[in-house]
């Protein structure tokens, strides 16, 4: 399968790989058994954004079980979130990360929607708890 | 990274060795003859594939006109299967099943259930956790109505090599034909169509070095199948179509220069794979230590995926095969490793790597060398792997 340069860099050198010490919250999405599996962990900080107080992603991490795409796009949708508002990090969507990505093979479109339910998912459990 | 590609598919494909290639070259444009034309140069090209022929066939210990030339593999298996089905509906012999095994090829598999849509009964038997297939199994499968028995020599996956004689035997005993599928084996272990008791074997050319669309049926004298191609009645009128001369040509020389101490490098580099695969922890070879296709190898990486492996390998310069294909929204798992028993998962974290006459030791030690970073940097990466 051809990949994108941009692919093949995301995933020999994968960026924010790995785990965060207590984190505000963590999306856990996917199944070993049928598919890949992506955790993403959560650290909420405060900035102000036109006066007023906003949550941001602090730090954010992730990892990965599954192919080059998946791991890819864990890589990438990691870059896009960080430092942005919960609310902007919520808008990201599939073809966002893909596009960051130079595009991705049609039949791998797939791990990018997980890469973007994962940060979803990890929003909103970081909602619930609070 | 060397800019060299260290070529590990061969259960895929060949590069074509540089005798065959060359033997085949006349037969483009000097001696470019139809084998059913009557002139020189017709007489020419008959007298090619008559000595191919008799190449072959002495190579499993057969008779010359007991080897059909077919397209390779595939098409050995369609016209085995369906050929005799099929002939048993035309002559309305009132048989209808076919047994096989869980571990068969593609072109086997979706054969049969193929003819299943046209009324076959078939019998999909299980094997053990190394992929052998127990006799008795298949001796208890066989009814009054099975036409005949396939199974596959050297599986192309996990490499399992079945006991073919033991099968052709229980095959023999109760009056049922015996098909094996040899495309991974032949010229990798012993294939001798009368000490094993077989009555029908696919071969092709494109795994020994051969060229690619070529492949050979053997089918014992005397047993009747009906031809999927019909036409000028070539191949005995079994395989209508003008014979593929440059390319049966290069099958035959692809036998003639296969040698056992091709088979002897094989295995060493094999073992040494196998052994040094094994130190790297949590993993575990699929398929059997002894009684295994000397160029494969199969294992499974616990907690990584196979397809990430394969990708990283790549960057390496190293092509491997995956046994799993990362479909739509699913992996899929290989029908092979799940009939030996292993999970999804399992499944879904393997790698093949079948070598060649042609691997190195020094690609071995590269090989090795690089598939311990690629997994170290994969389990790092995966949130099974704590």
């Amino acid at each position: 399968m051809e990949y994108s340069k941009k692919v093949r860099e995301n995933f020999m050198n994968p960026k924010n790989m790995g785990e965060i010490k207590n984190p505000d919250a963590i999306g856990k999405v996917g199944n070993p058994q049928c598919g890949d599996v992506m955790w993403i962990y959560l650290k909420i900080g405060k900035k102000k954004v036109d006066g007023k107080e906003e949550e941001i992603i602090k730090d954010i991490k992730f990892k990965t079980f599954g192919c080059m795409a998946a791991i890819a796009t864990s890589s990438m949708i990691t870059q896009l979130a960080k430092g942005k508002t919960l609310k902007e990090a919520e808008k990201i969507t599939v073809d966002n990360v893909a596009d960051s990505l130079q595009g991705l093979p049609a039949i791998k479109m797939h791990c990018s929607s997980l890469a973007v339910d994962a940060l979803r998912k990890a929003i909103e459990n970081y909602r619930k708890k609070k | 990274m060397s800019k060299k590609i260290i070529y590990f598919d061969n259960a895929s494909t060949t590069q074509v060795d540089e005798r065959v290639l060359k033997e085949m070259a006349p037969y483009f444009k000097e001696k470019y003859g139809n084998a059913s034309s009557k002139h020189a140069i017709g007489r020419e090209a008959k007298e090619a594939l008559e000595k191919s022929r008799e190449i072959i066939a002495k190579a499993i210990n057969a008779n010359p006109q007991e080897i059909i030339f077919t397209s390779g593999g595939t098409e050995g298996n369609n016209l085995a299967l369906k050929g005799l089905f099929l002939y048993n509906m035309e002559a309305k012999t009132g048989k209808n099943h076919i047994i096989t095994t869980k571990i068969e090829h593609d072109s086997v598999l979706n054969t049969c259930r193929w003819l299943e849509k046209l009324g076959a009964k078939i019998t999909y038997l299980d094997v053990d956790k190394e992929g052998f297939i127990n006799p008795k199994d298949i001796e208890r499968a066989i009814t009054e109505k099975t036409i005949v028995v396939s199974v596959i020599h050297g599986n192309n996956e996990i490499g399992t090599i079945q006991n073919l004689k033991e099968i052709g035997e229980v095959c023999r005993r109760n009056k049922v034909l015996f098909h094996t599928d040899a495309c991974q084996s032949f010229t990798k272990t012993e294939l001798d169509v009368k000490k094993q008791k077989i009555d029908l074997a696919t071969l092709n050319a494109h795994k020994i070095h051969g060229p690619k669309g070529v492949g050979a049926l053997y089918i014992k004298e005397g047993i009747k199948i009906t031809p999927l191609a019909h036409g000028g009645g070539h191949e005995k009128k079994l395989r209508s179509g003008t014979e593929n001369i440059p390319a049966i040509v290069g099958f035959a020389k692809a036998v003639e220069v296969s040698s056992p101490e091709e088979i002897k490098k094989m295995e060493k580099l094999r073992d040494k794979l196998i052994e040094g695969l094994l130190k790297i922890p949590d993993v575990t070879l699929n398929g059997p230590r002894k009684e295994r296709l000397c160029n494969n190898v199969n294992v499974s990486f616990n907690n990584i995926e196979g397809e990430a492996i394969g990708s990283m390998l790549e960057e390496f310069g190293i092509c491997t095969s995956t046994g799993s294909a990362c479909k739509s929204n699913t992996l899929e798992a290989s029908h092979v490793l799940k009939a030996i028993g292993l999970s999804a998962l399992q499944a879904n974290s393997s790698l093949r790597i079948s070598i060649s006459k042609y691997t190195t030791e020094k690609e071995v030690d590269y090989f090795l060398k690089s598939i311990s970073k690629v997994v170290e940097k994969l389990r790092a990466i995966s949130p099974l792997a704590n």
